[in-house]
């Protein structure tokens, strides 16, 4: 169980990170806590996975890359034989087993845009089945945020 | 050579090389962006100014900590589905993303009879009851109860990371 120290840290640091010399500090200041709690809090989450990642996250499409949902269709009985064959590409991000006909939701993100199509299309090839390519639209919400 | 357009800011070999660097994460030192120019020979001040200039351009969103959100507790991870008719989706979308406790809201393509749905939002919750009875005040609150609506709840997630991004410029290199 996460502690109040990393429960303020997680709380804290979801909605960003500041960008100057001394970022932990400023942080820490805006947390009430020390720089070096949070530094050591920080790396003590990440240690524990609770935290995946600590960083930059990128807007793909502005980065000249690309980003879709998918999914596919899987017998149950192959499952864990085509999530491994999905989960070997690296443009693979997240996957996830959902209740529905449609059981595998993956998402591919790609450099190049032109990428994303021939990676749906390889995942067809490797697998045999055919892949429900769901680019989105239009967004109406971009915040992930968690109370802890 | 790879093609190298306008909207692409990551052309100069330098950008590609911070955005390579700092892309597994800030270094957990007092002073993270001198540590990363460091390592690339970038002053701390070029690494400061290229992260701002980026977040201005919306080519980072944030810089930030991602959660794994089932170790957290939250293990009813819910994808709500709806099919709402094409003159009323922009509305309903941005009626659906004002609720807190939805985190995630797209407009996605149909796929036929195999798939009618068109408005996809994400609800990351503690307890299965408690999303679902969430379900239901966005139903009644966005004029949806009529609609065709599903709820996928994930059963496992495989595999969990941030996408990773090769700079064009390495890639033509």
């Amino acid at each position: 169980m996460m502690n109040d120290l990393e429960r303020t840290i997680v709380n804290g640091l979801q909605g960003g990170f500041p960008i100057c010399e001394r970022p932990f500090l400023a942080a820490a200041e805006r947390l009430g806590i020390g720089e070096e709690e949070l530094i050591e809090g920080v790396r003590g989450l990440l240690d524990q996975g609770v935290l995946s990642r600590f960083g930059p996250l990128y807007h793909a499409e502005r980065m000249g890359g690309a980003l879709t949902l998918a999914a596919l269709k899987v017998p149950e009985a192959d499952f864990e034989a085509v999530a491994e064959a999905v989960n070997a590409f690296p443009e693979v991000a997240h996957n996830y087993a959902r209740d529905h006909a449609l059981n595998m939701w993956f998402v591919v993100a790609t450099d190049k845009p032109e990428r994303c199509l021939e990676v749906i299309d390889e995942i067809e090839a490797a697998t045999g089945l055919h892949v429900y390519n769901m680019p989105k639209l239009a967004e109406y919400f971009v915040g992930l945020r968690l109370e802890v | 050579m790879a093609e190298c357009t306008e909207e692409s800011t990551m052309c100069d070999p330098r950008h590609a090389l911070l955005l390579q660097s700092v892309q597994s994460g800030l270094p957990l030192v007092h002073r993270p962006y001198a540590e990363l120019g460091q390592r690339i020979g970038m002053s701390e001040t070029e690494v400061i100014g290229l992260l701002s200039e980026w977040v201005a351009a919306g080519i980072i969103k944030r810089i930030g900590v991602v959660v794994r959100h089932r170790s957290l507790g939250y293990d009813a991870n819910a994808m709500v589905v709806w099919d709402v008719p094409d003159g009323r989706i922009g509305d309903v979308g941005r009626r659906m993303s004002a609720f807190d406790f939805v985190t995630l809201c797209y407009r996605r393509p149909r796929q036929g009879d195999a798939w009618p749905y068109n408005l996809f939002c994400m609800i990351h919750g503690k307890d299965r009851a408690n999303v679902l009875a969430q379900i239901e005040l966005l139903a009644a609150s966005c004029d949806l109860t009529d609609v065709p609506r599903d709820v996928l709840f994930s059963r496992r997630c495989f595999k969990q990371r941030g996408a990773r991004y090769a700079a064009r410029a390495l890639a033509a290199s």
